[in-house]
């Protein structure tokens, strides 16, 4: 039979999962291992941001304002003469954290909601999808100031907010793929064996669901950015001084644009960067953890 | 019926099983505006170590039948015993320590089993789901046993399904429902989407185990070669019933209901001279939709000896002797 065909060459090694999947990631997937490390770097710079940082994130200089990038500020200064490059440092660090934890509780959210409504369906399907089609009926701006001017602004407030908004509008994707996923036969198949519900949703629903709870996940890190940046422009996001690359662009970028255009460029670019990086690894990890996709490119 | 005493109690009786499926209408308050018969008073009994070959067209009701006896389906009428024990109406609780004893192999080798699970895993599932071997590398090790059991090497265990042909994973389909050592084992067409020259090894490898193992099957199938090879009985289905049962040498010799002799009729003889002049027996038309199966003898809007008295009488399953039951007026 044909089964003498594939990889015999491979000789099996002892490691850990952790470790094989990041020699896959550089071997078989190089552009995901570029997302990869331009992704660690920011996190590098944001966890170390206290020890790159040249200058206090609100050290302000009125004498140098507006300075365009030079040797002593590398990526300028802004209309407070707060030097860029601090800032982008110290915002690696917020809004990372702000990217990665509300995209994290949206994917949750959706993952949560979309498979249990769409492996139980019936009532339960029918009434939360609807209480879902409520909330999405709302446009996202006003749910989120309604519930910002509520709890008042803040980093914990507005990850929770964008998760919640993007985790509930999120659960529908995950939703249609369970439903395609539930009425496969190996899942007719566990069921027959006896398979409890717990067990049929974590081992044959999940794993088979898990290309669109990837690619939600990184598409959110990016949305979630720019909402924030949208936010603090509101001024319902993390509130100024603190600096996040959305309040940068969408603040003093835009207001000083075609006097300083490095106030909008640094930000942007770094957003971009951030974003873009994501998005590679998510694919790559998509197809990564797909055992059909094994050893294409 | 046949021989019922000799093997003992009957592992399985089928009594007059109904399976109806309810067709409904209205988005928000739905009602019920018809049914689809799908299997509509099917009765069999089978003893252990016995294969009972189940067939007909599509739609007639044999996988749904198949479906019912494991409980996958709810049962509308009738009573299915396993081993003494009737399961018409257990639950999912109740059913749980019965799901052990009877296990079902699948028509579609690709669809039936997670890609993203090793076949080691695939195997181990029910081990795990039932709590038989406790510790990960005896459930290993009992599914490696599995695979030489079924022909396929033990250190295939590690790979994915992608990586198999549709045969093998056949065998592995049938590992997989071998590893809680079941006693009766439902086929669903386990061999129709195989290439014909798999389906010999599979159909062999099915009848190696029921030596080795005692294990009892319901087979069902449409391909009457197939069934002829590896049953001990057989049923034809017409319409969600039985219309006629007997074991394998008497049907395919003296079959005696017109639609069993039509389809066995259809069956090619591999010689063009002979096949050229065989009588042909026509059976025209569809097969008349479950939702409104005509009155009297379900068969009659395709019978080419239909009389009056087929449209209107059901015709009962009357025992001609020798395990060998019709039901058809005419006989």
């Amino acid at each position: 039979m044909s089964a003498a065909t594939d990889t015999v060459a491979l000789a099996p090694r002892q490691r850990g999962p952790v470790a094989t999947f990041f020699i896959r990631l550089i071997r078989e997937k190089p552009l995901g291992a570029i997302g990869a490390a331009i992704f660690l770097v920011f996190l590098f710079c944001g966890v170390f941001a206290d020890y790159l940082a040249p200058y206090g994130v609100n050290q302000i200089s009125p004498a140098n304002r507006l300075k365009p990038p030079s040797a002593r500020f590398w990526l300028g200064t802004d209309h407070l003469g707060r030097d860029m490059l601090s800032r982008i440092l110290y915002g690696a660090q917020l809004s990372v954290i702000i990217g990665f934890a509300a995209a994290t509780l949206a994917t949750v959210i959706s993952v949560l909601l979309g498979i249990v409504t769409g492996y139980l369906g019936g009532k339960v399907d029918l009434i939360v999808q609807r209480l879902v089609d409520a909330w999405m009926s709302f446009p996202e701006l006003i749910i989120l100031i309604v519930v910002v001017s509520v709890l008042g602004p803040g980093m914990v407030q507005v990850i929770f907010v964008l998760g919640l908004t993007f985790g509930i509008g999120g659960s529908r994707i995950i939703r249609g793929a369970v439903v395609s996923v539930r009425e496969q036969m190996y899942v007719h198949s566990a069921q027959s064996m006896g398979a409890g519900t717990p067990r049929i949703l974590l081992q044959h629903i999940l794993p088979n669901v898990l290309p669109p709870v990837i690619v939600l996940f990184t598409t959110r890190v990016g949305a979630v950015i720019l909402v924030e940046s949208g936010l603090s422009f509101l001024g319902f996001g993390v509130p100024p001084p603190a600096p996040t690359w959305g309040g940068m662009l969408s603040g003093t970028g835009r207001t000083y644009m075609y006097l300083a255009p490095w106030l909008a460029l640094a930000p942007g670019l770094c957003l971009t960067l951030v974003v873009y990086g994501i998005n590679v690894l998510g694919d790559a990890m998509r197809d990564l953890l797909d055992p059909r996709m094994r050893g294409s490119r | 019926m046949l021989d019922a005493n000799v093997a003992g109690s009957p592992l399985l009786v089928v009594e007059n099983l109904k399976v109806h499926f309810p067709v409904m209408s209205g988005t928000v308050f739905q009602k019920q505006v018809a049914s689809v018969k799908a299997v509509d008073g099917v009765s069999f009994t089978l003893n252990r170590g016995e294969t009972l070959g189940l067939v007909g067209e599509s739609g007639c009701g044999k996988s749904t039948t198949g479906l019912a006896v494991l409980r996958m389906l709810d049962i509308t009428g009738g009573r299915v015993v396993f081993d003494g024990q009737d399961i018409t109406r257990h639950d999912r609780a109740a059913m749980r320590p019965i799901r052990k004893r009877m296990q079902m192999v699948y028509q579609d080798p690709f669809g039936s089993l997670n890609p993203r699970m090793k076949v080691v895993d695939l195997i181990a599932e029910p081990m795990i789901v039932h709590d038989i071997l406790p510790n990960r590398s005896a459930r290993s090790d009992r599914a490696r046993e599995l695979l030489a059991l079924v022909g396929l090497r033990p250190d295939m265990a590690d790979r994915y399904i992608h990586e198999f042909s549709g045969g093998q994973r056949q065998r592995i389909g049938v590992a997989r429902a071998l590893a809680m050592s079941p006693e009766l084992l439902i086929c669903d067409e386990p061999v129709s989407a195989l290439d014909v020259s798999i389906q010999a090894q599979i159909v062999n490898l099915f009848q190696d185990l029921q030596q080795s193992l005692g294990l009892t099957y319901v087979f069902v199938a449409h391909d009457l070669a197939v069934v002829r090879h590896i049953s001990d009985r057989i049923a034809v289905m017409y319409l969600g019933r039985i219309v006629e049962i007997a074991d394998r040498e008497t049907l395919y010799k003296r079959p005696q209901h017109p639609y069993t002799q039509a389809l066995l009729a259809a069956v090619p003889i591999p010689d063009p001279e002979i096949e050229a002049t065989r009588p042909q027996i026509a059976v025209t038309g569809e097969v008349p939709s479950a939702l409104r199966p005509p009155p009297g003898c379900r068969f009659h809007t395709r019978c080419p000896r239909a009389t009056d008295v087929c449209k209107t009488e059901e015709p009962v399953l009357r025992d001609l002797g020798g395990g060998q039951m019709v039901s058809c007026h005419h006989v």
